[in-house]
């Protein structure tokens, strides 16, 4: 939920990174976290198990400028992909303001995705949101690997309401920003809206 | 959005700025943090540019969500304090109302029991002060009339402009 604080001026809004276990959701955070200016990022801070598997959550707080005369800070959180972190998946999405669902692009972990989006669906409801009307953007990651799916075939298989859908490389930084854009436009545009 | 949004306007904060600076003062406390549920910070008193405050607020929420999932594994609603004792310094959490939560940093110059104590009475202030804004967000979103947000004329370019386009 948008927390707008008039007498700081300052509104900081949710994003939550989703997606199957080591789909690269950890990666676009730390990716954005290495190239934004030091003044305007906060510390990352990292929750995860000796294997660097992400346990609870990732956070990142990202100072975005003003708009309107309103500082805007985006809280970026990332979930555990991995399937028995059901219950953490469903307490870091409470409160948010839009989902980044970062797809892995491999042909066998399609039907990862697929559960996820599935998962997804069900987490959200859970907490009162709709996935078909929350601010929302499909990313296809990891598409340098030999093993990625068509883009089209991905499409028709993960993309449900003409959400944005943003090619990725996050290891490379390929499509990080402009994901992070497009959930941002759909956000400030709903508090538009609102 | 599933529920609207929340906007504190200038004396709802003063007022929340005023509890927790007594409480902070009353309680011999070194930091006293009201941070939302979703993770956000809302207000601080004492020495708070000795911790990192959006961290603090983000990992706070994360442990009462996290305890709150373990109290309903255990058939309870939730559990309302949380207490951390660390060598010198301790930490006390506490649920305000339905969206509030009250971090109180404190060493062996105070004691659990006069911070419980504090925290209790300036719980209370804070939830009416809660409630008072969640009103108004509950009205708000019926009757929209009287109110122009700024945010009505958020352009693309705007947008851009936060990414550096």
């Amino acid at each position: 939920m948008t927390f707008i604080n008039y007498a700081s001026r300052e509104i900081n809004c949710k994003i939550v990174y989703y997606g199957p276990g080591l789909c690269g959701k950890t990666t676009n955070i730390q990716w954005i976290h290495e190239q934004a200016n030091p003044e305007k990022r906060g510390k990352l801070v990292s929750l995860a198990t000796e294997t660097d598997r992400t346990l609870f959550f990732d956070f990142l707080p990202l100072d975005m400028g003003t708009v309107k005369g309103f500082k805007v800070r985006f809280h970026l959180y990332t979930v555990p992909g991995q399937v028995f972190y059901d219950a953490s998946r469903k307490l870091i999405l409470r409160g948010c303001d839009g989902v980044i669902f970062v797809a892995d692009s491999q042909r066998p972990r399609m039907e990862a995705n697929i559960e996820s989006i599935a998962n997804l669906a069900t987490n959200l409801k859970d907490n009162g949101f709709d996935i078909r009307t929350m601010p929302y953007v499909l990313q296809l990651n990891k598409r340098d690997m030999p093993t990625a799916a068509p883009v089209q075939e991905m499409e028709e298989l993960l993309r449900f309401r003409n959400e944005p859908m943003i090619e990725a490389v996050a290891s490379q930084g390929t499509g990080v920003i402009d994901t992070l854009k497009a959930c941002a436009r759909q956000i400030l545009m709903e508090l538009q809206r609102s | 959005m599933a529920k609207p949004d929340m906007v504190m306007y200038e004396e709802e904060y003063q007022a929340l700025q005023a509890i927790i600076s007594r409480l902070q003062v009353d309680s011999a406390s070194k930091v006293v943090f009201l941070v939302d549920k979703n993770g956000q910070q809302i207000a601080a008193s004492g020495d708070v540019r000795s911790i990192d405050a959006t961290s603090l607020a983000s990992l706070t929420a994360g442990n009462v969500a996290a305890t709150d999932g373990l109290a309903k594994l255990i058939g309870e609603k939730e559990f309302s304090l949380l207490f951390h004792e660390g060598e010198k310094d301790n930490l006390h959490i506490s649920i305000v109302g339905k969206r509030g939560i009250l971090v109180v940093i404190f060493d062996q110059t105070s004691s659990l029991a006069l911070v419980r104590l504090r925290v209790k009475r300036a719980s209370r202030d804070l939830q009416e002060i809660f409630e008072k804004v969640e009103a108004r967000a509950q009205a708000s979103s019926t009757d929209t009339s009287n109110f122009e947000s700024p945010f009505s004329e958020i352009t693309d370019e705007d947008i851009d402009k936060l990414f550096g386009d």
